[in-house]
């Protein structure tokens, strides 16, 4: 990878004088639909919980957003073990959505983020439109709540007719009872799966059926099979597979959407592991990214994966993270 | 409910094993000493910071490789022993990643997270303390063997493994302990035998029982301890991703102080658990009582 310092039409990042040489001071602040966040860099869905186990590691309040892993009506126990597999530069989980439900995290987890002023982006799932409507309903005004993230994309549910994402008419019936269902301050994203065979068509449906930005991507769908057993080695059979080596179908995925719909904010994740990785997404067209399975190799990735894109940016000549996004298209 | 839950429900013999004194941290240590023994390797890192946080029973956590590592996951190990600035853990080469770890050498640097987990609780007042290891499972009872002689409580030990390459520790419990058993699957070393041989004898004289080692071991111990009203403590070896409790992999069918059993996290509710609480014969399955079960379409019969 390249350090090239570039400059933009006829201002150059330096005359701007927005930054020092000794540290970078490229502003950092971006926003989730209409709604300003301090920092691009995000948590993911299901890779760290609900925030808590993180704050030995990293200050909550600094990152753009805590994603909560997905929230349903009831308390979920998930799948039965093994859950995870390794695979190379990655690892293929079944969890199934393990979780306390939506009274759970109301009564427990977003209080606990709200009283640390960290920033919730909650993710929920269902099985039916309406359960989605229920739980936005549900979380209506509050507090520390930024938005919601509509999981129709998890691989690791009881049928794959479950995968609304697969379908842009199933995947619009829910984002847009969400969003009708919505607080209207809280922006709408919908986290989209790479299981399809056109990613911008269900990203179009999606954004006419309300959707105020894009979460792009889910983990894909696989398999591994224990060649001593001889079967597959997770509980669940399938599972979903994330890490660095979905890295370039994720990017693909926010290439070929942003170029396609140029005006949706896209928060982008699948891989993301240090600062260039997330450049990489910004350059592609996202706004902000997601840190999911780095997490689980390094506690503080969030955290340092901010300070090298602001690095990165910085020696790039970016006065800001929003002057880098989609530049790859330029 | 179970019967299996129901009585434990009734006559729980422990209750939910307290948290940690002190959160984790993220370090990148020193390896100042790499000790092959036997099949195994112990590798003793320049980590204070750790070091004066851990209590006996809880583990750290490795990153393998460096910063574009294909190898992605955390290495969860239980200490050893952590005294004076240094931590003690014993490593056994099974897959590409442990093998990393026992590949170190003394000046590399190692990124670590600990202490994780829950520590062993203390021994009730006055009760001799039975501890039982399988395999390299027994190092994570030396500091624990310590601290309970310390504590002023006579200790026992047991150590067991398939074969006398894969015993651990011997000579760090035979120097703490006041009765040290051996027993190996093949006879190469100490009786020929399960550690429940040893145990089965030792037991009536115990109060507590703690014990570290594969779940079949941990499961005949503490089916053992429970038999006879006596409390134990399993520290259990799950396959965990990240050790901190954010990935959810590690889980298992734990009954609570309410008596439901819920999926529970071996990494931040555990690794050591209630013997009498760890539901051993429905690990891998999901039964239609835990928590949840009913949302993900599995009935009562």
């Amino acid at each position: 990878m390249t350090a090239t310092t570039r400059t933009f039409g006829t201002e150059s990042p330096a005359s701007r004088g927005t930054f020092g040489t000794e540290s970078p001071s490229v502003d950092m602040s971006t926003s989730l639909g209409a709604v300003p966040i301090p920092s691009p860099v995000l948590t993911a869905s299901g890779c760290s919980a609900f925030g808590r186990e993180l704050e030995p590691f990293v200050d909550l309040t600094a990152i753009g957003a805590v994603v909560t892993k997905s929230v349903q009506l009831r308390p979920r126990s998930g799948r039965p073990t093994p859950r995870m597999a390794e695979t190379p530069s990655g690892m293929l989980n079944s969890i199934g959505l393990q979780g306390p439900g939506i009274d759970g995290l109301l009564a427990d987890d977003l209080p606990w983020l709200a009283e640390r002023g960290a920033r919730a982006f909650v993710s929920i799932a269902g099985t039916r439109v309406e359960d989605f409507a229920e739980l936005a309903t549900r979380l209506r005004g509050v507090p520390g709540v930024l938005g919601l993230e509509v999981n129709i994309s998890c691989p690791n549910v009881e049928s794959r007719g479950e995968v609304f994402a697969c379908d842009p008419v199933a995947a619009s019936d829910v984002v847009a009872a969400v969003r009708a269902a919505a607080d209207p301050a809280q922006p709408v994203y919908a986290k989209l799966s790479p299981d399809v065979t056109d990613i911008v068509s269900v990203a179009r449906a999606v954004t006419d059926a309300g959707a105020d930005g894009l979460s792009m991507i889910n983990t894909l769908l696989g398999l591994v099979i224990d060649p001593d057993t001889m079967k597959p080695v997770l509980g669940g059979v399938t599972g979903g597979l994330s890490g660095p080596a979905i890295r370039p179908v994720a990017l693909r995925c926010v290439w070929q959407v942003h170029q396609a719909l140029p005006e949706v904010p896209i928060l982008g994740m699948g891989g993301i592991r240090s600062g260039l990785d997330a450049l990489q997404f910004v350059l592609a067209g996202a706004s902000a990214v997601s840190v999911g399975t780095a997490v689980f190799n390094d506690p503080s990735a969030v955290a340092r994966v901010h300070d090298e894109l602001a690095a990165a940016l910085h020696q790039r000549g970016f006065a800001s993270v929003t002057d880098a996004v989609g530049y790859a298209h330029r | 409910m179970t019967a299996d839950a129901a009585c434990m429900a009734m006559k729980a013999l422990t209750g939910a094993v307290p948290r940690a004194e002190n959160p984790p941290v993220q370090r990148v240590v020193e390896v100042v000493g790499v000790r092959p023994v036997d099949a195994y390797v112990e590798l003793t890192l320049a980590a204070p910071e750790i070091a004066e946080r851990a209590q006996a029973g809880q583990f750290v956590a490795f990153a393998i490789g460096g910063a574009s590592s294909a190898l992605l996951l955390r290495r969860s190990i239980a200490i050893s022993t952590a005294d004076d600035g240094q931590v003690v853990v014993v490593v056994s080469a099974a897959g590409p990643g442990s093998a990393w770890l026992t590949e170190r050498r003394p000046g590399d640097t190692v990124d670590v997270v600990g202490p994780l987990g829950r520590p062993f609780p203390p021994a009730p007042p006055g009760a001799r303390a039975l501890l039982v290891g399988g395999g390299y499972g027994a190092a994570a009872l030396v500091g624990l063997a310590a601290r309970l002689r310390a504590d002023g409580h006579a200790v026992d030990a047991v150590a067991g493994a398939a074969g006398a390459d894969r015993l651990c520790s011997v000579q760090e419990l035979t120097d703490i302990a006041d009765r040290v058993a051996v027993t190996t699957d093949d006879g190469s070393s100490g009786r020929q035998g399960l550690v429940t041989l040893a145990v089965d004898e030792l037991l009536p004289d115990a109060g507590v029982v703690y014990a570290c080692g594969p779940m079949p071991m941990l499961r005949a111990v503490a089916d053992a301890a429970t038999a006879r009203g006596i409390p134990s403590y399993v520290a259990v070896e799950e396959s965990m991703a990240c050790g901190i409790g954010v990935c959810m992999t590690c889980v298992l069918p734990i009954v609570g102080e309410d008596g439901k059993t819920r999926f529970s996290r071996s990494c931040v509710e555990g690794p050591v658990f209630g013997g009498d609480r760890v539901r051993f014969a429905d690990v891998g399955t999901l039964p239609w009582d835990v928590v949840g079960a009913d949302a993900m379409g599995v009935v009562a019969p």
